[in-house]
């Protein structure tokens, strides 16, 4: 009977998340905001209370947390984590300073103490690379000068997130000043090493994963990512972080191999997951934070379009093409509701979720809107100051990230 | 000509013509690829990007490539005698029936001087020669007269 009333509320969910991606797809933008309404909409103070899917959803949103960084990992090679870290460095200290720093003063402001302030800082530091990559391709940029700028500040806040996502961790399981170093000592020299191997041997793995049947591949590369993750889980370390450390060390074809193969499973967890953090989220707790979070939203999305700006600025674009990669930039999604994920689950501060949530909804829904108009917008205020839109800079020589192809 | 890597979506060749117009293809990990030509007034910024499929790609380096000619083998034209390759399609109704049963010659005057299977040529077929999808017919006429010939050839 149990069995029973779990498939029909599970099944239910699932359907119900399809239509809503059917709708978001009609509107033409992310669907990762109606999911976490959807989670809103039923759980704790909502419609209608889960019951017997409860367990199994929890399970499912961490394995969606874990196949998110995997797949993530799977994106980058270890040879492009480290020749973007030695680049573009300057971008992504700017990238830091100006995007983190709000979070972690709103967090004082409110009065939170000083882990949520680092945990807030997270979700208002990392852009969401999913939706910028969809918003490129839409928009027929991906041939522009400022792209490869965008994806190198999203390489850098991807790889800030593996020495990132062990400090919340060892934070909210409140260990001592002297036991938190240990365990950030090890994540780190795990992390190290793993980028290491990855960069030396990572042939080597790629072949131990390598499999020409597409079951077997998926079998040893989802088992491979739980063990570790869980694992890592254990070392304190933090399992999204051993994750993404398997998703580096695998390259190649093996990578491009798992990255078909794990897509539908990432989509089904990872909505699985948003749905599991807005069930967490009592919606009568979202009107009081809705002003800060829309504050926290208008700042941080100026500091992006500012570390775009600057960014593509250093890379020798034109001023249009810097507005536009400030404006890209803007969207936050998945990985801030990862990190207030973390957050709820310890129980740190109650208002985190629906601060979060609240953000992340106006930011993943406005981010593909100043992705398209920033730069028409800031060319006319430009003009309207008086001092007239820039001309377009003649295209000074690429030097930097360029190889000279003979043939 | 150069490279640009673009971490997560794949790689980008840079191209800028003796005009100075600049064009950039981007190899995506899955294959596909997308065509880039530049604004005029903003050199940064992609005027049009099309996206092909790994297929169409291949039509558009066919269409490219510099040794490439036209389906005409014989460049008579002057003379009103064209010779194109025509291909048949394996849905095609031709498929395992005999020249003979084509009735070319009769119908349109052009003649079939040879068909290519695969990696050999097969000349002058006779009229009991079977026909097999995929072969490629070298037909010689009148530009009328291949076109005739490949509305035939072409019945499904």
């Amino acid at each position: 009977m149990h069995s029973a009333v779990f498939l029909i509320e599970f099944g239910a969910i699932i359907l119900g998340l399809g239509l809503l991606g059917r709708f978001a797809g009609r509107l033409r933008f992310s669907p990762i905001p109606l999911y976490l309404l959807a989670g809103l909409a039923f759980g704790e103070g909502g419609l209608l209370p889960l019951g017997a899917s409860e367990e199994f959803v929890a399970i499912g949103a961490e394995i969606g947390v874990i196949l998110l960084l995997l797949m993530l990992g799977l994106e980058y090679t270890a040879s492009d984590l480290v020749s973007n870290l030695k680049t573009q460095y300057p971008a992504g200290l700017v990238d830091f300073t100006l995007n983190a720093l709000p979070g972690a003063i709103a967090a004082f402001l409110m009065g939170w103490g000083p882990v949520a302030a680092v945990v807030l800082a997270g979700v208002t530091w990392i852009s969401s690379s999913g939706v910028i990559a969809k918003v490129l391709g839409d928009l027929g940029r991906l041939g522009n000068r400022e792209t490869p700028v965008i994806l190198s500040v999203l390489v850098l806040e991807d790889l800030a997130m593996a020495v990132y996502l062990p400090i919340i961790t060892a934070l909210l399981a409140g260990v001592g000043l002297a036991a938190g170093s240990v365990t950030l000592a090890i994540a780190l020299g795990v992390a190290g090493l793993v980028l290491f191997v990855a960069v030396r041997y990572g042939r080597v793995i790629s072949r131990f994963v390598s499999s020409d049947d597409p079951e077997k591949l998926l079998l040893v590369v989802l088992g491979l990512t739980l063990l570790v993750a869980g694992i890592a889980q254990q070392l304190q370390v933090s399992a999204a972080v051993g994750a993404f450390l398997v998703g580096i060390a695998l390259s190649g074809e093996v990578a491009e191999g798992a990255h078909t193969l794990l897509s539908p499973l990432r989509d089904l967890f990872a909505a699985v997951f948003f749905v599991f953090f807005g069930l967490h989220t009592d919606p009568s707790s979202i009107p009081p934070v809705l002003l800060p979070a829309l504050a926290l939203a208008v700042v941080t999305a100026l500091t992006k379009i500012a570390t775009g700006y600057w960014a593509a600025k250093r890379a020798g674009v034109g001023p249009k093409g810097r507005w536009r990669a400030g404006g890209t930039l803007v969207a936050r999604g998945e990985f801030s509701i990862v990190i207030a994920g973390l957050a709820v689950s310890a129980g740190i501060e109650p208002m985190m979720g629906p601060l979060a949530t609240a953000y992340v909804l106006i930011l993943v829904v406005v981010g593909p809107l100043t992705a398209r108009f920033t730069e028409p917008v800031a060319l006319k205020l430009m003009a309207l100051r008086g001092n007239g839109p820039a001309a377009p800079a003649a295209a000074p020589e690429r030097v930097e990230a360029r190889v000279d192809v003979r043939d | 000509m150069s490279t640009t890597p673009l971490p997560g979506i794949g790689v980008q060749y840079d191209l800028t013509t003796r005009e100075h117009r600049h064009l950039s293809v981007i190899a995506h990990r899955d294959g596909t690829r997308s065509v880039n030509v530049y604004r005029p007034d903003d050199p940064d910024a992609c005027a049009h990007s099309l996206h092909l499929t790994s297929a169409e790609a291949s039509s558009l380096i066919d269409a490219l490539m510099p040794d490439h000619h036209s389906p005409s083998v014989l460049h008579t034209t002057d003379l009103g005698l064209v010779a194109e390759r025509i291909e048949l399609s394996a849905h095609s109704v031709w498929n395992g029936r005999v020249m003979g049963d084509l009735r070319l010659r009769t119908e349109t005057g052009a003649s079939v001087v040879a068909v290519l299977r695969r990696a050999d040529a097969v000349p002058s077929p006779g009229p009991d020669y079977r026909l097999a999808g995929g072969d490629t017919l070298i037909v010689v006429g009148t530009r009328e007269g291949v076109d005739g010939a490949a509305a035939i050839l072409g019945r499904e």
